[in-house]
């Protein structure tokens, strides 16, 4: 990837990050974090993670961006008022987040693999295709499409998920069910109770 | 060139920019978009080592498949946590967390 597209990328995340600390208005808060997630998705694709990026933009700054913008103007939420921010908390969040990047910098900067490029650790996608089509338990459409050079990488995600982590997916199930009955029985107006 | 360094310390600024978030703002909400920050943050970090970090030639798609699942909890959290919101909203007509001070002592 260009260098420079990454530091965009970079910037368009970490910018309307901050935008998302900084600004005064929710809504203007909502709409910074859904480009965030932009930024953020692209930046996935960058590393080759096609599947995750997609998902990316279509559960975050699709799917739960609507749900905080909807909940923001079904609340009627506006500017906030104009009490002034608790010094001691914005202070103390900048210390800790400072503290936070400098020990994240100094970490990685003596992390062995953290110099590599990714023409370092190149894929080697024909290989691997030839590899599997040899192999036992071959899947043609993933073996075909390596040795054509691209990486299909949602047949392989769906290979990982399904063959590896099929009842993770099963418990990921359940616990979307138990989160979708417990938002039915939060928001219900509970009756009322002779008190 | 681009380094696994550069993805973790973007990986790292987006967490920081978000805990710095959830500490100094008193917007409930902004609070909880703020924590779906940090979310992303790590979940950056995983693609980054997935993709740096090679089985036979491919990416790790383990650590992807965690991603997966991170971005599903995720979901369903901030399904649960704002219908939370809204129902303290019906009970105390705010969103600011200085409205919720019952178990201060």
């Amino acid at each position: 990837m260009p260098i420079l597209l990454f530091y965009f990328l970079a910037a368009l995340t970490l910018g309307f990050g901050l935008m998302v600390v900084t600004a005064r208005n929710p809504v203007t808060c909502a709409l910074s974090l859904a480009m965030s997630f932009v930024g953020l998705a692209a930046l996935f694709i960058s590393l080759d993670a096609y599947f995750i990026g997609t998902i990316q933009i279509l559960v975050y700054a699709g799917a739960v961006m609507v749900l905080f913008l909807f909940i923001i103007m079904l609340l009627d939420i506006q500017v906030e008022s104009d009490k002034k921010p608790n010094l001691a908390a914005v202070i103390g969040g900048i210390v800790l987040a400072a503290v936070l990047a400098v020990q994240v910098a100094t970490i990685s900067s003596s992390l062995s693999l953290g110099d590599k490029t990714t023409s370092d650790v190149a894929l080697t996608l024909q290989k691997v295709g030839t590899e599997m089509a040899t192999g036992k338990g071959n899947l043609p459409t993933i073996s075909n499409d390596l040795k054509a050079g691209t990486l299909p990488d949602a047949k392989l995600m769906g290979l990982t998920l399904f063959k590896q982590y099929g009842f993770h997916l099963q418990v990921i199930g359940l616990l979307l069910l138990v989160g979708t009955v417990g938002v039915v029985v939060l928001s219900k107006r509970e009756k009322e109770v002779a008190r | 060139m681009i380094t696994l360094n550069h993805y973790l310390i973007v990986s790292g600024a987006l967490f920081a920019l978000g805990l710095a978030g959830v500490v100094a703002r008193r917007n409930i909400i902004i609070i909880y978009m703020c924590l779906e920050m940090m979310l992303s943050a790590a979940n950056l970090t995983l693609v980054a080592f997935s993709r740096f970090h090679m089985v036979e030639g491919l990416p790790d798609y383990s650590a992807q498949a965690l991603v997966f699942f991170t971005i599903t909890v995720a979901a369903a959290e901030v399904a649960v946590g704002l219908a939370i919101i809204v129902a303290l909203f019906r009970s105390k007509q705010s969103v600011e967390v200085e409205a919720v001070s019952k178990l201060q002592g």
